[in-house]
């Protein structure tokens, strides 16, 4: 792999190849970033199939891989499936779904058609063509990564010019038009600017995966941030991450794909984040899960305290606790352990009693509990034998602000429904 | 008319064949808060499109102050149903504001201090200074249905065209709306509001439009409001119509071919 890199750095020829990558990458994270926010995500799928035949047209009409005619043919039929898909979605009865997968097969299979053609006619040049399907970053020329970097610096440069335009389309179309904008143009702007995205992007990752570079950096990106400028930022870097390790990554054997090996890493990305991401991530989910779950431990055992100490009972054991309130004794160990922690409960030997300050708490969870089964039986008109079951969640939730709201509502009660005082 | 804010003449606006508007033709006076009432399905939120320009009309046309509505455009601030719009987007209460200062002129430049300015002052007309950096999705729906206010007030348009922006909001920003409306109106302000209840008609509105498919009446609110206009809007014949009209749409009868009408 360090034989590899080196390489890449030092031999003109495999630089290029990375800087050709860098940029179509780069290309399609932020032109996919549209794409995901307008829902369109399939499309770039059904744009890569279609983009197949027109490649293979390309290459018949000028008889050389010329990326100029390749790109060309691909436009064309890119367009042309852009078109038909909108179309059939508008005036036929199928869905936008149905439409794509039909126009996107439909193409491919042109394309699968028009290959075997050149396959079998003379012409010797064709053999790069399959690359087509499954992407070979190496096999890039001199010529193709020219034509990238010009096609990629011009779409940059529409994206920042018309950042805007394309913001409030993503939006809100009807808002758009009411200011008058020609929201049509700026679709066809924002669908040709993708065709030609999805026509570098083959390249790399090839006809079958390209939809992957296009939309899962954006897909992955939207986990981090709420900003769409710095997600299209952040969508750019995944994909030129992604692309750039797929390539170093295939090319440590001949003949190896580059195009899966970068749809991996994607994936490998979109993991990471859905694990560890800050707010939406799995970790912090079990993380606030377990927060959740030690506080209503702490709180119920407090609150069992308190019971015990209103029935005279000051200093308790284990099994007059559990007597009380069935828990696991592992978890009353680990709560109680915490709560001497944290200075609520003291202990003499075998025996635990609430601290003054700990008297406070419990006090106060007893108090939302018991507020908030008043509150039900007199505003929401619960049976008294109902309330029990919710004030046990809602007791832990209740706010100072919302506790002032209740309190105020309640007119400062001194007794809940069961006659059980409500301590101040 | 010299003082109109809108004029409708003979609308028509149909989908896929089936007609939403017949005909309609009134005028709207300008500095009031108007209502556009009716049942659901009545074709409220189509005459609001068609006044905006965003659907094609069958026939007919519309003024606005007097002009077309393409020399006025910049003088109507439109605010969506909330629930046209995905709230996931990537942005903050602010810049959704800020696109109300996107007018067709500056797309290509920075936006200005000024605009900056204005939309700080929108948000805080309708109370939502404490969350001006909040993404939209973490707003409640009454928030969000502020925010899009705040965009049309940020837009600086003298005519106001709002689509249900009662619908699903809590007591707070009812309030918070219908406190703005009446500063609006004080300011000269022309408000024309889509609203389907009818409890709180007289309350709210100044002047309403009577709708249901085709216009029922308009005028006054105190003039218009009549036992009989309400029967004919929500109950009365006209409800066979909408009716044929959701049979058409729930058994989706296969549509008629091009030119079938003239034979």
């Amino acid at each position: 792999m360090k034989d590899t890199i080196i390489y890449f750095f030092t031999d003109s020829v495999a630089f290029k190849v990375l800087i050709g990558i860098t940029i179509i990458s780069a290309t399609s994270g932020i032109v996919g970033t549209f794409s995901f926010l307008r829902k369109k995500t399939l499309v770039g799928d059904a744009i890569a199939h279609s983009l197949f035949p027109g490649i293979c047209l390309g290459f018949i009409f000028s008889g050389t891989k010329d990326p100029f005619y390749l790109m060309l043919g691909s436009l064309i039929t890119g367009w042309l499936s852009v078109w038909l898909i909108d179309v059939l979605t508008a005036k036929s009865k199928l869905s936008s779904d149905t439409s794509i997968a039909f126009v996107s097969t439909f193409f491919f299979a042109i394309g699968a058609v028009l290959l075997s053609f050149i396959s079998g006619s003379s012409n010797g040049n064709q053999s790069g063509l399959k690359d087509f399907l499954f992407g070979k970053a190496a096999t890039m020329t001199n010529d193709d990564i020219n034509v990238f970097v010009f096609l990629s610096l011009i779409i940059f440069l529409v994206v920042i010019l018309f950042f805007k335009y394309f913001q409030l389309i993503s939006f809100n179309k009807e808002f758009a038009k009411s200011i008058g904008i020609k929201v049509n143009l700026i679709e066809f702007l924002l669908s040709t600017i993708t065709v030609l995205t999805v026509a570098i992007g083959i390249q790399s990752v090839g006809v079958v995966l390209t939809s992957a570079l296009l939309i899962a950096p954006a897909a992955t990106a939207r986990y981090w941030t709420n900003n769409l400028p710095k997600m299209l930022f952040y969508s750019a870097l995944i994909g030129v991450s992604s692309g750039v390790l797929g390539v170093f990554i295939s090319s440590t054997k001949e003949n190896m794909p580059t195009g899966p090996w970068i749809v991996f890493i994607l994936f490998f990305f979109i993991l990471l984040t859905l694990l560890f991401s800050s707010n939406k991530g799995w970790f912090s989910m079990v993380r606030k899960q377990r927060i959740n779950r030690q506080k209503m431990a702490e709180e119920n055992v407090l609150k069992v305290f308190y019971q015990l100490a209103e029935l005279g009972v000051k200093n308790v054991t284990y099994s007059e606790f559990l007597n009380k309130r069935q828990m696991d004794t592992k978890e009353l160990t680990n709560t109680i352990v915490s709560l001497i922690k944290k200075g609520f409960i003291n202990n003499d030997f075998q025996l635990y009693k609430l601290s003054e300050k700990g008297e406070v708490e419990a006090a106060r969870i007893v108090r939302f509990h018991r507020l908030w089964e008043l509150y039900l039986t007199k505003r929401l008109n619960f049976k008294e034998d109902h309330i029990h079951g919710t004030a046990e969640t809602i007791e832990h939730l209740i706010t100072p602000e919302i506790e002032k709201e209740l309190l105020k509502e309640l007119k400062f009660p001194t007794a809940d429904p069961h006659n059980k005082n409500i301590p101040y | 008319m010299e003082n109109s804010s809108i004029e409708v003449h003979n609308l028509s606006v149909s989908y896929q064949n089936v007609p939403v508007l017949w005909d309609i033709d009134f005028t709207l006076p300008k500095g009031q808060i108007v209502g556009i009432i009716g049942p659901n399905g009545s074709g409220k939120s189509t005459l609001l499109k068609a006044i905006m320009g965003l659907i094609p009309l069958a026939s007919g046309n519309v003024k606005v102050l007097n002009k077309n509505l393409s020399l006025v455009r910049d003088q109507l601030a439109y605010v969506p149903q909330r629930e046209t719009v995905d709230w996931n987007f990537p942005a903050s209460v602010e810049d959704v504001v800020l696109m109300g200062r996107y007018k067709k002129g500056n797309l290509f430049r920075r936006l200005t201090k000024i605009d900056k300015v204005i939309a700080q002052e929108s948000i805080e007309k309708v109370k939502l200074e404490k969350y001006k950096g909040r993404q939209i999705s973490q707003l409640s729906g009454g928030q969000q249905q502020r925010v899009f206010i705040a965009r049309a007030l940020a837009q600086g348009a003298s005519i106001y065209i709002m689509d249900e922006p009662f619908v699903g909001v809590d007591m707070s920003t009812e309030k918070t709306i219908l406190d703005l409306l009446i500063q609006m109106k004080e300011e000269g302000k022309t408000i024309i509001i889509v609203h389907h209840d009818i409890q709180t008609v007289s309350n709210y509105f100044d002047y309403i439009v009577m709708l249901n498919t085709r216009l029922i009446a308009h005028g006054p609110t105190n003039e218009v409001l009549t036992e009989e206009n309400l029967q004919a809007t929500y109950g009365g014949q006209l409800n066979i119509i909408s009716k044929i009209q959701s049979i058409i749409k729930e058994k989706e009868f296969p549509l008629r071919e091009k030119g079938f009408e003239d034979k």
